[in-house]
């Protein structure tokens, strides 16, 4: 620390003066770039909030919980579209989150040392994907072979739970889903890569040297060690398929009529909803319900986003703790 | 060496662990050859169905109007091409300035605090940026390109300050020092000896944050998007065609004509996209040697 008293007895050169004034400068416009960022958050909290405002005061808490959305009678709720962002990213988290460990395993551990890189750069490939050129894919090539193959065979086999019923279409939850589970995988696989390599290769080399097997030295040292990783990533790959419009409004069948039980059905989410009725919203209450919509999907953003950030840190300073 | 009492093969129990080994590495490898296959079988979809459409003709003419058949896209090229400059134009200086700060001249805690507001920003779902900007601009101005590049350049500004960030901290410390002890003031050594350093690097993340924007239609949706006008527009106070609207538009459309141009404009966006993420990538792979030396 360089202790410079007020009255400086020595006389500033211009040159001096001009470094000063640089620095002063670097200092402000930086700085009033990173506020420029934190404002566009605040903002974006602000303004979403108050175009939710006039929903909010017809309807309160009530909007969350009611399964009301009729246009016609401007009566606007929340639940299906909550139902069917909850049930659609759960389920393509579910199928997600095993098939990335064992990728992020495959690409740590297991691949061939000239292949590793080309595969790891061809997972992370899916993700640059535009999803809008996914959805199109979804809409002409996955939904007739999910209509044809795999709705068929899913209602022969599982058919008596009424989760796989209905009219076979091609359009609703399950596309969705599978969409969802191909958008996530290369997020969630390469953050698990990442994960696996950064486990101490003492460990896994000590655990090998013990005996165990390649498998029981994965389940054994480096499974544990990543878990809140693990953890951390999954709830990213929520977060994703939370916010994800376009892909899924193009294959989900956009239903505001309710809640059905078969994943078969035509359904909404949160993000697909607002995508698909805001060109057509009327009245002034139905902007305002779309609003407070994206004001419920920015909480659960937000939450996501905040809780997997807290996992990592608190992973990150377990493992430097040790140290 | 060997007693006839201790026979050297595996015993059952080691049979099955080694079994259960192989079994293991097998469900690794499958899960990476489906997620390997899944985008092969995308791409291929889009070539082989979009292939066919594309001609000069498609990608330099604008299209009929909507609902009729025939034309290209050049409006929507021209669409995302100014939209995309813009919103560059908006998060590049920002993101820089931004990592700048974050790296070299915060304390820790306040650079940690903009750190979570940029990865909550990068998180933040597309759809609600769209409609934010609806809110901010579009209900008092109507739509327009500049709205649409604001949208975007949300999208864009985490992507380029964190990579700026990346590369900012891979330069040795000895060079910050080197140019301090030399009598240089702060200012000088980030601008004329930091920064010049990391311009491979930021071009990169530069790059990266392009591919994403160039593909999202969610940000757009509310702020510019219009039915397929005759015509090329130039002029960004007016709302702009784009790429991804466009595919997104003929998707839903009922008639088998508009899907073909649909994967033609599908196939445009993705070669661009998959092109310019390669080229990231390389240019990524050079940064990081240059550094390391």
């Amino acid at each position: 620390m360089s202790v410079v008293p007020s009255s400086h007895p020595l006389h500033l050169g211009g040159r001096r003066a001009r470094g000063r004034l640089g620095d002063l400068v670097l200092h402000g416009v930086t700085l009033a770039a990173a506020l420029a960022g934190v404002a566009v958050l605040v903002l974006i909290g602000l303004e979403v909030v108050e175009g939710s405002h006039r929903a909010f005061g017809r309807f309160g808490l009530h909007f969350l919980a009611s399964s009301a959305w009729n246009p016609v009678k401007d009566v606007y709720g929340a639940w299906p579209y909550v139902y069917g962002t909850l049930v659609s990213s759960l389920l393509a988290l579910a199928i997600a989150t095993p098939l990335s460990i064992a990728i992020g395993l495959y690409l740590s551990e297991l691949a061939p040392r000239g292949v590793r890189g080309a595969i790891g750069a061809l997972v992370e490939m899916l993700a640059a994907i535009p999803s809008v050129v996914l959805g199109l894919w979804g809409i002409l090539v996955l939904g007739p072979f999910v209509r044809a193959h795999v709705e068929p065979w899913l209602n022969h086999t599982l058919g008596f739970t009424r989760i796989f019923d209905g009219p076979y279409s091609g359009f609703g939850l399950l596309p969705a889903i599978l969409i969802l589970t191909i958008m996530i995988v290369p997020i969630v696989s390469s953050i698990c890569r990442e994960l696996f390599l950064a486990v101490p290769s003492e460990l896994e080399e000590g655990a090998l040297a013990l005996g165990t097997t390649r498998w029981e030295m994965i389940r054994g040292v480096i499974l544990p060690a990543a878990r809140p990783g693990i953890a951390a990533a999954a709830i990213l790959g929520l977060g994703r398929a939370v916010g994800e419009a376009i892909a899924v409004s193009q294959v989900i069948g956009n239903s505001n009529g309710g809640i059905a039980r078969s994943l078969f059905a035509p359904s909404n989410t949160l993000a697909s909803g607002i995508a698909n009725e805001f060109q057509g919203a009327t009245s002034k209450l139905q902007v305002s319900s779309l609003f407070y919509l994206a004001t419920i999907l920015l909480a659960i953003g937000l939450a996501v986003n905040l809780l997997a950030q807290l996992i990592v840190r608190r992973f990150e300073f377990r493992r430097t703790g040790v140290d | 060496m060997t007693h006839a009492g201790l026979p050297l093969r595996p015993s059952a129990r080691m049979r099955r662990r080694s079994a259960v080994n192989r079994l293991m590495e097998g469900v690794g490898t499958i899960a990476a050859l489906v997620a390997v296959s899944l985008l092969a079988i995308v791409v291929v979809s889009v070539f082989r169905r979009g292939g066919g459409e594309i001609s000069w003709g498609f990608l330099t003419k604008a299209p009929a109007g909507y609902g009729l058949p025939g034309r290209g896209i050049a409006s929507a090229l021209v669409g995302t091409l100014l939209l995309v400059l813009l919103a560059t134009a908006m998060a590049l200086p920002v993101g820089v300035l931004a990592a700048i700060y974050m790296t070299e001249l915060a304390p820790r805690q306040i650079s940690g605090v903009f750190r979570v507001a940029l990865d909550v920003l990068n998180g933040m779902p597309s759809i609600v940026l769209g409609i934010f900007v609806y809110g901010l601009i579009v209900v008092a101005h109507g739509q327009s390109g500049l709205a649409g590049a604001f949208a975007l350049a949300i999208i864009m500004l985490p992507l380029v300050a964190r990579s700026t960030q990346e590369v900012l901290r891979l330069v040795p410390s000895t060079l910050r020092e080197g140019g301090l002890a030399l009598g240089a003031e702060r200012w000088r050594t980030v601008v004329g000896l930091i920064l010049p350093t990391t311009f491979g690097g930021i071009i990169t993340g530069t790059v990266l944050a392009v591919a994403r924007a160039a593909g999202e239609t969610a940000p757009l949706l509310f702020t510019s998007s219009i039915i397929s006008t005759p015509g090329v527009t130039w002029n960004p106070l007016h709302a702009l065609a784009s790429i991804p609207f466009t595919i997104f538009q003929l998707s839903e459309s009922p008639d088998p004509a508009d899907h073909r141009r649909a994967w033609a404009a599908a196939l445009v966006l993705i070669a661009f996209v998959l092109l310019a993420s390669l080229a990231a990538r390389a240019l990524l792979a050079r940064t990081r040697r240059k550094l390391a030396r």
